[in-house]
């Protein structure tokens, strides 16, 4: 019997840090880990930024190199995919037809992304952005002459790429069909302060609007994007950008509870208890949301491969990571901390005109998180607030002079002064 | 190349060779070193590759820059002038039996 093998199905971010932490913690077992991306687990964050302008060589987006498996006796399984689960039998069966006894299974299996569903979608040069195939199809096109690029959807990948393309030379346009950026993301001011950034540095954003559809030049390519109403606009390259589909199939073969994700309890255990679903694809109930999400973030993904791991190893314990999350884009650092997108209370604190600035987040009084941007402190004072279940008041944060780092935390010893003798009492 | 130690907060110690461009952070990551977790990757966004110098250490490391000190107000465990992102110390033969002190938590 296979009862201390664990099998992940998906080698992502969080299949992968699965199978790390299991042997961090000390599993002994037999961990098999299946990915159908033929180099193995990658670094997805620099797919959408350095990688294109060959700031981040290919060799960098691998997560860890193939000896850290070895070493690890991690048997990674690349360019293969699970195809079945047989949950009588406790085993999977992969698309080769090789069949896998597990004792306990992690369903990694992730997302893919939105295709726009309009004529002529399927013309060359219109792409999306998931694995390194598709960042490298991108870079390979983005590294040419001048081109006019077309971004649908004003996300965190459409405008990372918008701000990468535009940073290489090209004519950029984003399309968005909200009326606003970031808008499942970000609170108003913040997302307004990103796409100011964009149109500072030359790129045209249409809010708003619906791409209706796509036209070649007669050779199969790309040339024109039709709008609702009729504008049409010229586009040597289409990167669409328009959300992710969680992949959910293995999980509705296997007769598992699904619903935009795959569902699992608060220990990201599915219906059956010797399967656990994490990462992209996992719908979990979060104390930060008071429901269950999903939430596509490297953080979740390692949190979550974490706690599963720690489960797997006999230390069950609820997931209660606070959510974070980070861009770049023109050099600008956003970071968010806890779920930001719906409070009826915000707190702006720092400058904003000079791109320095926090936007605190309350529900019902309370801090539920904070978008900052080029405000490292506050991001990760804020981490830890949530963490800790306080925070200030918005009526203290909009003190004079409020600032996160003396309300969080006695004052800091930096470089060259003398290590701060007196402990102060802290709400941390 | 350079022989790293990173000592738990157990007191045991995990001792890897770590080569060159890598950074304290990666070598910890590449050896599967409970206690980093670099959940940015080695960007100096998420201060969750904490580590504090031991107090004795003799050897040069680089200066901590204002995105470094703004960070480590974020960590998990607290921050003392021992403290540094991992992800900000490169390898090299110069910091050839470094000890690095790992923290309770990182997140």
């Amino acid at each position: 019997m296979a009862a201390d093998s664990v099998v992940v199905a998906g080698a992502g971010q969080a299949g992968a840090d699965t199978a790390a932490a299991l042997r961090a913690k000390g599993f002994t077992g037999r961990i098999t880990l299946i990915g159908d991306e033929p180099g193995g687990p990658c670094d997805r964050p620099p797919l959408s930024k350095g990688y294109l302008t060959g700031a981040v060589a290919p060799e960098e987006t691998v997560l860890r190199p193939p000896s850290f498996y070895a070493a690890q006796d991690i048997e990674l399984m690349a360019g293969h995919r699970v195809a079945s689960v047989d949950r009588d039998r406790h085993t999977v069966c992969l698309a080769s037809g090789l069949r896998l006894p597990y004792g306990t299974l992690v369903l990694a299996t992730g997302c893919r992304p939105r295709t726009l569903p309009v004529p002529g979608a399927s013309l060359s040069g219109v792409l999306t952005l998931r694995g390194t195939a598709d960042a490298e199809d991108l870079r390979l096109r983005l590294s040419g002459s001048p081109k006019r690029v077309v971004v649908v959807g004003a996300g965190f990948i459409g405008l990372e790429v918008a701000a990468t393309a535009r940073g290489l030379g090209h004519e950029v346009t984003v399309v968005e069909a909200q009326p606003r950026a970031l808008a499942r993301a970000l609170t108003p001011v913040m997302a307004e302060r990103v796409v100011t950034g964009h149109r500072d540095a030359g790129v045209r954003v249409l809010l708003g609007r619906e791409v209706t559809a796509l036209y070649g030049d007669g050779t199969g390519r790309v040339r024109v994007m039709e709008l609702d109403g009729g504008e049409r606009i010229a586009a040597d390259l289409v990167v669409v950008g328009i959300g992710v589909v969680p992949n959910t199939d293995l999980a509705l073969g296997a007769g598992l509870g699904v619903g935009d994700g795959i569902v699992v309890d608060s220990h990201l255990r599915t219906d059956d208890p010797d399967i656990y679903a994490i990462g992209d694809c996992a719908r979990f109930p979060s104390p930060y949301a008071g429901r269950h999400i999903r939430l596509e973030s490297v953080q979740n993904a390692t949190d979550q491969a974490r706690c599963v791991a720690a489960a797997i190893c006999g230390e069950p314990a609820p997931y209660t990571a606070v959510p974070w999350f980070w861009s770049e884009q023109y050099g600008l650092r956003l970071q968010m901390a806890g779920l930001t997108a719906a409070p009826d209370e915000t707190v702006t604190v720092g400058d904003v005109a000079g791109g320095r600035f926090s936007v605190l987040c309350f529900r019902g009084g309370l801090l539920i998180g904070a978008e900052s941007l080029n405000r490292p402190a506050d991001h990760g004072i804020t981490r830890r607030l949530l963490a800790a279940g306080t925070g200030p008041s918005p009526e203290a944060a909009r003190e004079p002079g409020f600032d996160l780092k003396t309300f969080a935390r006695p004052p800091a010893p930096v470089r060259g002064r003398a290590p701060v003798q007196e402990r102060q009492t802290t709400p941390v | 190349m350079a022989k790293i130690t990173y000592q738990h907060p157990n007191g045991t110690v995990t001792v890897v060779d770590v080569e060159a461009p890598n950074t304290v952070m990666r070598g910890a990551k590449l050896n599967n070193v409970e206690g980093i977790e670099a959940q940015c990757g080695g960007s100096a966004q998420c201060g969750t590759c904490h580590v504090y110098i031991d107090p004795a250490n003799t050897l040069p490391l680089p200066a901590m820059d204002d995105v470094e000190d703004d960070v480590l107000y974020g960590t998990a465990c607290e921050r003392s002038e021992f403290s540094r992102l991992s992800c900000q110390l490169p390898v090299s033969d110069a910091i050839d039996g470094l000890l690095v002190h790992l923290p309770e938590a990182q997140s």
